[in-house]
């Protein structure tokens, strides 16, 4: 059997991979990106000089030959589901006897005047990363448009460089749609803290050319012109899926997925950023473009194909992110919107750059959520306790064992309960103070 | 940069500069009364034709042209003996003069006593203006970092001329030339083919199994090793340190100017005048001082680095440097070693000359012995099954504080390819293996008084250790290979007790570094940072805990994990288990059986 793969990112090289795990069909993947699966999370960071390109791609790239997965460097203009072939660009086509596609995203645009000028980008592929660098030489002003995880990252990048940044967010408080308005305020400040202009409640209007094609200033809905050599669009991402448009392939915003991963054409599967749910999970969203579920989903695939049906389930939500220097991560539902029953225990340093919140349930006291701002919390504790319901004393007096922070770093997790017996009237302290121990038992490893 | 760096720059090149010229500023005339050759024969036909080459007569204005008569002046005394019959009942050699007794006659304190001129007359002078310099240099440049915003500073390393790499053309040919250098170097050294060859046999046979027995011939091209850019300011700064220790070691008479400049400091430490190991000795202490404050800014939100610096910035200064120093003040020249160097590190610990005075030494010598032997077989396997190989290789050892320190810049130019992991291997299990061969040998000979082992001579084996693996690998590649392949080419590749603390680590230890659950996103900046060439990346998005022999638990993975996956941590709960893939795997086969 030839399974064809759309996208070599990490959705689709996962899925090549466990599927040379579980069986010994051809693979070919194929992108139109580069010749070698690297680490689109690592973008920003080529440019920032922490490393090389060579050094984001995950494995080297004798793996592919050895492990017999073809790669293909392509732009498939068209799928022809009919007669299972793939259309390249360059004219020529490619059997398969089953598709998976994992095409990923493109950023939006939202119809601003100027948004196809030169020096105006998105950041999400190699080629964008190549262009920010192109326009950087000399570069004395870039605005950035969008306040999510991308556009701080081009904010940082273009920092690291010294480069000028003015960082238009249409909301009043940096991914307050996402954050409890005490970590967005900390984004906030820290962003204001590293010297760059954030505007708020401000929208990009039009981009003004310069005469020759290329971007020479953004107007902002307050009216402001701002002059600048790069206009960054970091306004979201949505499933890259033009080139489907007349395949046959059921789409929405993304491409339509049951539990299996499977499309609607039969042995046609569509897995990561570009996949769209056809009935989410409870509490998640139909499309989750992030790194994580496009892993998990192409695990599923594999198992899928080869035989094995199981559904596709990506357990506790969990996430993480890094806004300049402060890290993030987040263990089930932490909403910015909170539901009724919701509440939340919120400590926070005196430095005002760290930051533990625990939100539980006020009826019945069931823990929900962890989020954290420059402390760093172990992934499987937090999802033992999420899964089981655990009571939030129960949670707090062991919150010890959750601390990931590296040794000798400083331990809060007394502080937090102080906290919660001011708050609640209680007398509860730590049993458990941070050390590898007690984690293994509690989940009943080396046994 | 602040302005306040770019002095510092320029001071710091001015130090370097005077450091470097200081060498030529003196000049020579040797007193006849420096010439105490033990053997008579040898001591009159070489002040007999000094006369002639009115060797004692001349001052000569460099170490060059003073080497020259020095030289000239043997060269007589050789072939005057040579033309004479030997008397009788006097061995040949004892008679003759034999090459290989200019080493052994003129040492390099023959040039210090007979150089005169300004670094003598103002040895404090010159030293500031060199070292001092060069040191005030640096810490101008790295103070203004503390004003950054405390967090991950990486920015640009791989843009910077002196901390990007090499293109791996340049890497091969700089080992392509240093590597046979030594070799070739060796030969004429030990006056013997014997074990140059050997190692070149040994060196291809390592070649042979890791390209060919293990298949890395196609591994092309290697990740990490073949970057687009070169940084020619690292070139230019690693052809400076490969120099500096060919002199240290090999042709110490060139570079006596130093000890002389440092001699005031010599004279109030421990009474002596300064040797090339005491110059040496000051100078790595004073370089991990000043690039530990540069650790220390950078660094300054991670309290793990922070405690860590100290501790090597202390064990180096108090252990390795003023300990020895003043213990030969006091006069007490058993205890005026390092404590903390272990073997096989030390590899000299059961040489003869080292037990004889051990032994000789009375309650204190034995005492010095068992601590040694102690440090060997007990702290070494308990400490590091508590804590992982960290305990010493980077919290305690002075090239384990040289390479955190001085060589914190060039940390992520070590090769992470299965290639390189290959190599070192066969290549540290080599090192270890010939230590403990060597030092069988060694102990062989001392109690049994033979000096044969399977028609070996093991005085030779002994010397031709302490020359490739103690000068060579250690110094010249180990140390001047930093800003070319990374700053733990010797930890990694060469050191046996980091092999031997390796085994351990890997087999029976708590340690390990703990892979969080599954929040990895491949982004590589964990791999790319580890000086040890580890691929932590491979391991974090498996979600498999880290366990390597190499791991010296700096610390650095987890400091620059954008994502905090990464902990070092010690647990007993699961020794048997630390290395099991089981995390990360999303779907396990319960799940599949329960639903197929
Ligand atoms: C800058 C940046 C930072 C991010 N940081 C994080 C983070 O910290 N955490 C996190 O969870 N997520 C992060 N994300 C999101 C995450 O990277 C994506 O969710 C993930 O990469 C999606 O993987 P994928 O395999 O589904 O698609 P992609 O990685 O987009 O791969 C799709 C590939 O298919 C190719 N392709 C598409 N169409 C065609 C075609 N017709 N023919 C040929 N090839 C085609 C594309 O060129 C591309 O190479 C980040 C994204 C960006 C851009
Ligand atoms: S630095 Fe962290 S997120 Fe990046 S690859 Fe390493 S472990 Fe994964």
């Amino acid at each position: 059997m030839h399974i064809a793969i759309i996208g070599n990112g990490i959705s689709g090289i996962t899925a090549a991979r466990y599927l040379r795990k579980l069986s010994d069909h051809k693979i070919t993947v194929i992108s139109a990106e580069t010749d070698h699966f690297f680490s689109r999370t690592a973008l920003m960071y080529i440019y920032m000089g922490h490393m090389r390109f060579e050094d984001t791609k995950p494995y080297e790239d004798w793996f592919w030959t050895k492990n017999r997965i073809d790669l293909k460097r392509a732009y498939v203009s068209k799928v022809d589901t009919a007669n299972k072939t793939l259309q390249f660009s360059e004219g020529d086509d490619l059997k398969y006897d089953k598709l998976i596609i994992a095409c990923g995203s493109t950023p939006n645009k939202f119809g601003w005047p100027g948004q196809d000028l030169d020096k105006v980008h998105g950041m999400y592929s190699y080629q964008d990363l190549e262009a920010m660098e192109k326009h950087s030489e000399g570069l004395k002003k870039a605005v950035i448009v969008g306040g999510g995880l991308i556009g701080i990252e081009m904010a940082e990048m273009f920092h690291s460089r010294h480069i000028p940044v003015t960082f238009l967010v249409r909301e009043n408080s940096f991914w307050n749609g996402v954050m409890p308005p005490e970590e967005s305020q900390m984004i906030n400040r820290e962003i204001l803290a590293n010297g760059i202009d954030l505007q708020l409640e401000t929208e990009l209007k039009e981009i003004i050319d310069d005469g020759n094609g290329a971007a020479k200033a953004a107007v902002t809905s307050k009216g402001e012109t701002i002059e600048c050599g790069f206009v960054g669009l970091t306004a979201g991402v949505s499933p890259n899926i033009k080139f489907l448009a007349d395949s046959g392939i059921e789409m929405t915003r993304g491409i339509m997925v049951n539990e299996f991963l499977e499309t609607n054409v039969p042995d046609v599967y569509a897995i990561g950023d570009c996949a769209n749910a056809r009935n989410p999970l409870p509490g998640r969203r139909p499309i989750e473009a992030i790194w994580y579920t496009g892993r998990m989903m192409g695990e599923t695939v594999a198992y899928n194909i080869c035989g094995k049906k199981i559904a596709y389930d990506p357990g506790i939500w969990f996430n993480s992110a890094k806004f300049f220097d402060i890290e993030y991560q987040v263990y089930g539902t932490v909403s910015a919107r909170p539901a009724e029953n919701h509440t939340s225990l919120y400590w926070e340093h005196s430095d005002g750059n760290k930051s533990i919140r625990i939100v539980f349930d006020k009826e019945n006291n069931q823990i929900i959520g962890f989020n954290l701002m420059g402390v760093r919390y172990r992934h499987e504790v937090c999802e033992k306790w999420l899964k089981d319901k655990v009571n939030v004393e129960d949670v707090l007096q062991n919150l010890g064992m959750a601390n990931f922070d590296p040794e000798f770093f400083e331990e809060y997790e007394s502080d937090v309960i102080a906290l919660y017996n001011k708050q609640a009237g209680k007398n509860l302290s730590l049993k458990k103070r941070r050390g590898l121990n007690a984690v293994l038992s509690f989940l009943g490893r080396g046994k | 940069m602040t302005v306040l760096q770019k002095i510092g720059i320029g001071l710091f090149l001015i130090g370097i500069c005077v450091f470097t010229a200081v060498l030529g500023l003196d000049s020579y005339k040797l007193d006849p009364s420096a010439i105490n050759i033990s053997n008579e024969y040898h001591q009159a036909a070489f002040m007999e034709a000094a006369k002639s080459t009115t060797l004692f007569e001349q001052e000569y204005p460099s170490s060059a042209n003073f080497m020259t008569a020095l030289k000239t002046t043997f060269k007589q005394a050789q072939n005057s003996l040579a033309g004479q019959t030997i008397p009788d009942g006097v061995g040949e050699w004892d008679y003759k003069l034999g090459d290989w007794k200019f080493k052994e006659y003129f040492k390099d304190d023959i040039f210090k006593n007979a150089s005169f001129g300004t670094v003598n007359d103002n040895p404090i002078m010159w030293w500031l203006l060199s070292v001092g310099l060069a040191m005030l240099g640096g810490l101008f440049y790295i103070i203004p970092k503390f004003s950054d915003r405390p967090g991950i500073k990486s920015n640009g390393i791989f843009h910077s001329p002196m901390e990007r790499g090499l293109t791996w053309k340049w890497r091969a040919a700089l080992l392509g030339i240093v590597i046979p250098g030594i070799l070739l170097y060796g030969f004429f050294y030990s006056y013997d083919w014997f074990w140059p060859v050997v190692t070149t046999a040994f060196v291809s046979l390592i070649i042979a199994l890791v390209m060919y027995y293990q298949g890395s011939k196609d591994n092309n091209p290697q990740r990490s090793a073949g970057p687009d850019f070169t940084g020619w300011l690292g070139i230019v700064t690693g052809i400076y340190m490969v120099t500096f220790y060919v002199f240290l070691y090999w042709a110490p008479h060139y570079i006596t100017g130093w000890a002389t400049m440092f001699d005031p400091f010599s004279y109030a430490l421990n009474g002596g005048p300064a040797s090339k190991w005491f110059v040496y000795g000051m100078l790595y202490t004073i370089i991990i001082i000043v690039m530990g404050v540069r650790m220390f800014a950078k660094y300054r939100h991670n309290k793990y680095q922070l405690v860590r610096t100290g501790s090597v910035i202390f064990f180096q200064t108090a252990f390795a440097f003023l300990i020895p120093q003043i213990m030969s003040l006091l006069e007490q020249p058993l205890l005026s070693k390092d404590f903390k160097n272990i073997w096989p590190l030390d590899y000299e610990f059961f040489f003869s000359y080292n037990l004889d005075k051990l032994i000789e030494g009375g309650g204190l010598g034995i005492f010095m012995l068992v601590w040694g032997i102690v440090l060997i077989v007990i702290a070494v396997p308990v400490i590091t099954y508590f804590y992982g190989k960290r305990w010493y290789c980077s919290w305690v050892c002075g090239c384990g504080g040289l390479a955190e320190t001085l060589g914190d810049p060039y940390r992520q130019l070590s090769d992470k390819s299965l290639r390189a992991w290959k190599y070192e291997r066969w290549i540290i299990h080599g090192v270890l293996t010939f230590a403990v061969v060597m030092t069988v040998m060694t102990l062989y000979t001392y109690f049994s008084g033979n000096n044969e082992v399977l028609g070996m001579n093991t005085e030779k084996v002994r010397s031709w250790y302490s020359f490739l693996i103690g000068a060579g690998f250690a110094g010249v590649v180990g140390t001047g290979f930093y800003p070319l392949m990374g700053n733990r080419v010797w930890c990694r590749f060469g050191c046996p007790l980091s092999a031997y603390l390796g085994l351990i680590q890997r087999y029976k230890s708590r340690f390990r570094i703990t892979t969080n659950g599954g929040q990895c996103i491949s982004c590589g900046n964990c791999s790319t940072h580890c000086e040890m060439g580890i691929d932590v990346r491979s391991y974090a998005q498996k979600g498999q805990d880290i366990v390597r022999a190499s791991c010296v638990g700096c610390g650095v993975c987890s400091a620059v994990c954008p994502r905090g996956v990464l902990r070092l941590e010690n647990g007993s709960g699961d020794i048997a288990e630390r290395t099991d893939p089981i995390r990360a795997i999303h779907i396990t086969e319960d799940q599949i059986k329960l639903l197929s």
